[in-house]
């Protein structure tokens, strides 16, 4: 087995320049997450539409290994200005790849180099930290709208 | 014994990993067993299988001996001459959770307990939350710029007259020797219970308990020696121990139970309540033969030798940064290290590929790194049957790590 699978040039490029990397002034709702494996960590930060329904705004920072931050990057350039309902889609399916129960076709765009991952199980935490963290971001702001 | 004939008694070392011999440099989290210690274990089940301290019967008396007979084993590896003061746990962050809790009745609001910046969680969260639920004061002492620990700073922290200072002889991230006795001299003239974390310490020198100087308990586990998981060692002062009250309750650590009160066992199975990991006792009693048999000194040997050569060897790689002394004296073949442009993650992927094991992470250590403003590094730790041919598979994947994170630039 290569590194080749793992370390994909779209994955190194957005490693090496992530996007939405930074601080969100108009953040309506944010989120740190932490690896207890690596002790690494990852702030989200989103601004939703009045209605709850857009990500108008997205952002990350945080520190972590080449995965989790071309990860985290890839995630913010994909849901940006997306609706908050796809957003969720995106996200259950992604996971979904990560742990085998979805075919890896169902992602596409840069997301897909991803897909390499799986083949190094104790990496696919890595991969899936900002978008556990999104994930729990978005449901808090359901409930809190709710309650 | 030399390196070669060390390496044929660890059969793990012939494993292949990703298609490469395996380079395993992760002895710090737990180092392989020979199969010596396998075998005592084995022998035990076969042959000897029967609950200690119980029974009259044959195999009983076989399993008490063999199980008992270790505290002698540890008298001899420790220059001691007192059994009592050996307890068996399942490890030192068990050892420690029973020290924290059998001293919490001591520490009242506005004590001080005394702990380091380069402590193990292990040595450090029990401590923590003690002083938390106690409302003492939690002190933490600091390095100097060198990785040394501040002893100035120490002192101060002395002036406060703690009542529980507990520090490790030696850092699982840094890898060099704290002055156990000068410290424990100390902590003693400020009155405070000492309490040693020799997880490491017992990997990687050779020195007797007495060499330690006034501390009251020095810890340890059996598998960073070659012994099995889940075994740890406590060893205790004999009157410090008789001033402790019992940790848990139940079978063993009694001697009678009247309906409305108990009456406890003697040293050391006061401390030994239900049954015990016997055959992972037993199984530490064959590793601390084993490494009688290389010989300390031999072990100490060798492992400078491996000092010398991994300082060498990766100072050579540029934008590695080791944290820890590069000092050759005192120190163990334990190298952290971050590298510029990788992370620690993508490092031990990269290596994992070459068949080297090392670990990524905060090495349960998370306030040592959070003191470097890191999150992880990499570590290599070595041991005394690890050569010099293995450190230059390690610095050739290292180059290799690199290239691959600069493709592009
Ligand atoms: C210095 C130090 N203290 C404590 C521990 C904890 O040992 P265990 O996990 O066996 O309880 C370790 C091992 O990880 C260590 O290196």
């Amino acid at each position: 087995m290569g590194h080749d699978a793992l370390y994909k040039e779209i994955i190194l490029e957005h490693h090496k320049d992530p996007r939405n990397h930074g601080l969100l002034e108009s953040a309506t709702a944010s989120i740190t997450k932490h690896n207890p494996l690596c002790g690494d960590n990852v702030t989200v930060q989103i601004k939703l539409s009045p209605d709850n329904k857009t990500v108008d705004d997205i952002m990350f920072s945080g520190s972590g290994c080449s995965i989790s931050v071309a990860s985290a990057s890839i995630l913010t350039d994909d849901v940006k200005g997306q609706s908050v309902e796809k957003t969720l889609k995106l996200i259950e399916q992604f996971r979904g790849v990560m742990q085998g129960n979805e075919k890896p076709e169902v992602l596409e765009g840069d997301v897909e180099a991803l897909t390499g991952v799986r083949q190094f199980p104790v990496r696919i935490k890595c991969a899936l930290l900002a978008w556990t963290a999104l994930k729990e971001l978005i449901e808090n702001q359901n409930k809190e709208k709710s309650a | 014994m030399d390196a070669q004939k060390i390496r044929e008694q660890f059969p793990i070392l012939r494993e292949r990993v990703n298609g490469k011999a395996l380079v395993y440099f992760d002895n710090g989290a737990t180092h392989p067993k020979p199969t010596s210690v396998v075998d005592a274990e084995v022998k035990f089940y076969h042959h000897d299988n029967a609950n200690v301290h119980r029974g009259v019967h044959a195999l009983s008396q076989r399993a008490t001996d063999s199980y008992e007979g270790v505290r002698n084993k540890l008298c001899k590896f420790f220059g001691t001459n007192n059994t009592q003061e050996y307890i068996f746990s399942s490890g030192t962050t068990a050892s420690f959770n029973l020290l924290s809790t059998t001293l919490a009745p001591r520490v009242e609001a506005g004590d001080t307990i005394v702990v380091t910046r380069m402590e193990h969680h292990a040595n450090f969260v029990p401590w923590q939350q003690l002083a938390l639920s106690k409302k003492a004061k939690f002190e933490i002492v600091e390095l100097k710029s060198d990785f040394t620990l501040d002893r100035d700073h120490f002192k101060r922290a002395m002036a406060m007259k703690p009542k529980i200072v507990s520090f490790s002889a030696m850092s699982n991230v840094l890898g060099h020797k704290n002055p156990v006795s000068e410290l424990a001299t100390l902590a003693k003239q400020a009155g405070a219970i000492v309490l040693v974390d020799g997880a490491q310490l017992v990997a990687h020198d050779e020195f007797k308990i007495s060499d330690l100087g006034l501390i009251d308990a020095f810890v340890f586990s059996a598998h960073k020696i070659s012994g099995p998981t889940g075994v740890g060692v406590m060893w205790a002062r004999e009157e410090f121990l008789k001033s402790l009250p019992p940790y848990q309750f139940g079978g063993d650590m009694i001697t009678f139970v009247e309906d409305q009160s108990t009456i406890w066992n003697e040293l050391p199975w006061k401390f030994e309540a239900g049954t015990p990991n016997i055959a992972g006792v037993i199984g530490l009693g064959a590793a601390l033969d084993f490494m009688t048999e290389i010989g300390r000194g031999n072990i100490l040997k060798l492992e400078h030798e491996l000092v010398k050569q991994g300082l060498a060897k990766l100072k050579q790689v540029k934008g590695l940064k080791i944290l820890g002394s590069e000092s050759h004296e005192g120190r163990a073949p334990i190298f952290s290290f971050i590298l510029e442009g990788v992370h620690p993650h993508d490092i031990a992927t990269l290596l994992d590929l070459e068949g080297i094991a090392v670990r990524a992470g905060h090495h349960c250590a998370q306030p040592l790194l959070r003191h470097f403003n890191q999150t992880a590094t990499t570590r290599a730790s070595l041991s005394y049957y690890n050569t010099a041919a293995e450190l230059d598979v390690l610095v050739s994947a290292i180059e290799n790590a690199k290239k691959v994170f600069s493709r592009g630039t």
